[in-house]
């Protein structure tokens, strides 16, 4: 179960992340995971919302440079060595990990990890092969 | 006042004499230049056949103009005057749409623009006994390995260091103790910026002269460095067209350059209508090459905007003196000593797909360097989310930039929109480089 994750492109100029966060603020987008990659003269925003099909539609209205990405939303035991026995499993099936982070807050007793894959779909089978739980599209509009 | 002359008779010959030197020397390279299909059909098209037709220093007038458009549709042998086997050595630099333009040299020539060399260096007081760091770039750009011969000649101890590394360059001036080095202004003011780092003070340094050029400076710049570092700052003006450095320099007396014109002939002219002006009216500099064989060029229009003064200097110099260079006829850029023409990064950013049509060209100052920073907007379709695509895309841009311009640009990424557009011409290049 992929879910949608929104890039944003950013140009290095100030305000330019409030810009995009004021803009889903006002129009009831609600962001659920966020991280930033940054480069010496660009930044890159990825976001997890609510509303994603209408969120792409609203940045791109308003000139900026957006796209889905696939990721996963993964559940992390909430406890010492949680997360490490789940890159356990990914490693030892050759899994690799481009890049990842937190949901800004829990659901359930467990954590949330946004993870961008190399190769998504083999890395949900090998997943769900091991029970580890991801949350879907739906779930996250709930949520 | 003890002035130093390499060579005597030809730098204090009367103005008759230069003259009667001119003119000979003219007639003798319109011969030269008549071998060369480019101005076989130039020079016929004037009505002169041969060196016959040119009777007097006045008929100079009569030969068209030359551009640097003429040199680049003649690339790469249009204008060799001889046989590739007398050419020794070959200098280039960049054109503005990406066809370089090439120059020839003979033996004779190298050997005349040499001797230029030293009776500039000799001019400025240094001698035999002096220690010297070329701290210019060497290869195809002429400054590096004109003043690196020119001071051989001198008998000077040369060291050919080149240009960069400023650490390497400061324990370099410590280690053999230079007393002169050959620099650009911006480079100069860097390096009096770093002294103090390692342990290397201004005490801990022999130097007593500077010759500055490959880019325009003012007065104060002058001033500025003789201020910070206590030595004596020489102004010198070439271009590779014109064999490089040695065109004109500046003596002791350090009131501009004196135009070396038994091997040149200068001329000021109004830039829109090609009328020659009197001495002392500023308007574009046009060169006569007369004692290059492998490459005549006759009339060169040098996009440098200048005037030159009325015969006469304290040193005792007949050779009229140059201005400063006080701008440009057209929208060339020098970043650090290099030629830059915006035409030629427009061309490099077009031809890469991910990039799209609006861009601009930024110029300001880091400390004394100038910076170059190139922005352009990118293509959104192509942008899937990764950063490492668009990083890769922007290191791409930067190499090819540097292949085109030889210096390394900065390379911003923006989002498609947010550079200014224009109407009509665009003004793609800013340049927030402190006027003086």
């Amino acid at each position: 179960m992929k879910i949608m994750q929104i890039s944003v492109f950013l140009e290095n100029r100030k305000g330019r992340l409030y810009d995009v966060c004021s803009l889903l603020g006002t129009n009831d987008v609600n962001i659920r995971a966020l991280t930033i990659a940054e480069t010496e003269s660009f930044g890159v925003l990825r976001i997890v919302v609510d509303k994603s099909d209408f969120a792409i539609q609203l940045l791109r209205d308003n000139h900026f440079v957006a796209n889905f990405t696939d990721v996963v939303a993964v559940e992390v035991p909430d406890r010492p060595g949680g997360l490490a026995s789940i890159l356990k499993v990914l490693a030892e099936n050759d899994v690799n990990i481009e890049y990842m982070y937190g949901f800004v807050e829990k659901f359930t007793d467990k954590a949330l990890l946004v993870m961008r894959f190399e190769d998504t779909d083999f890395a949900q089978q090998i997943l769900a092969k091991h029970n580890i739980r991801v949350v879907a599209e739906k779930d996250i509009e709930g949520l | 006042m003890d002035v130093p002359f390499w060579n005597n008779e030809v730098e204090t010959a009367s103005r008759s004499q230069l003259e009667q030197l001119q003119l000979q020397r003219l007639r003798q390279v319109i011969g030269w230049a008549l071998r060369t299909p480019f101005y076989k059909k130039r020079l016929g098209q004037a009505g002169i056949h041969s060196p016959d037709d040119i009777r007097s220093l006045q008929d100079l007038q009569r030969i068209p103009y030359t551009t640097k458009d003429d040199l680049r549709l003649s690339f790469p042998r249009g204008l060799l005057a001889v046989d590739m086997k007398e050419v020794v050595r070959i200098h280039s630099s960049s054109g503005t749409t990406g066809i370089p333009t090439v120059i020839y040299f003979t033996r004779e020539d190298l050997d005349c623009w040499t001797d230029l060399l030293a009776r500039s260096i000799v001019g400025t007081g240094a001698t035999a006994d002096d220690i010297f760091q070329n701290m210019m770039t060497y290869g195809l750009f002429t400054g590096g390995l004109g003043l690196h011969y020119g001071a051989e000649r001198v008998g000077m101890t040369v060291i050919p260091i080149g240009g960069g590394n400023t650490k390497r360059q400061i324990q370099t001036m410590r280690d053999f103790q230079t007393t002169v080095v050959h620099i650009t202004p911006s480079y100069l003011l860097h390096i009096h910026s770093r002294l103090g780092e390692d342990g290397i003070c201004r005490d801990d340094l022999a130097l007593r002269k500077a010759f500055i050029g490959a880019e325009p400076h003012s007065e104060n710049t002058r001033r500025k460095l003789q201020d910070l570092l206590h030595i004596d700052a020489y102004n010198s003006y070439g271009l590779s067209e014109l064999n490089g450095p040695g065109v004109a320099f500046e003596c002791v007396c350090k009131k501009d350059m004196h135009v070396w014109e038994d091997a040149y002939i200068a001329e000021i002219i109004k830039p829109e209508t090609g009328e020659v002006l009197p001495e002392g009216q500023e308007g574009e500099l046009v060169l006569t090459n007369l004692v290059r064989r492998a490459m005549p060029i006759l009339r060169y229009r040098t996009r440098d905007l200048a005037f030159l003064y009325p015969p006469g200097c304290d040193c005792g110099r007949t050779h009229r003196r140059l201005s400063r260079i006080l701008g440009r006829t057209d929208d060339m850029l020098i970043i650090n000593g290099v030629n830059v023409f915006p035409s030629q990064i427009e061309e490099k950013i077009m031809k890469i797909p991910e990039v799209a049509t609006n861009y601009q060209i930024h110029v300001d100052k880091k400390g004394a360097l100038d910076r170059l920073t190139v922005k352009v907007e990118i293509y959104p379709k192509l942008f899937l989310g990764e950063v490492a695509t668009l990083e890769a895309l922007r290191q791409k841009i930067v190499e090819e930039l540097r292949s085109s311009i030889i210096i390394s640009p900065a390379v911003e990424l923006h989002e498609p929109g947010s550079l200014p557009v224009f109407e009509g011409k665009a003004k793609r290049v800013v340049d927030d480089r402190p006027k003086e």
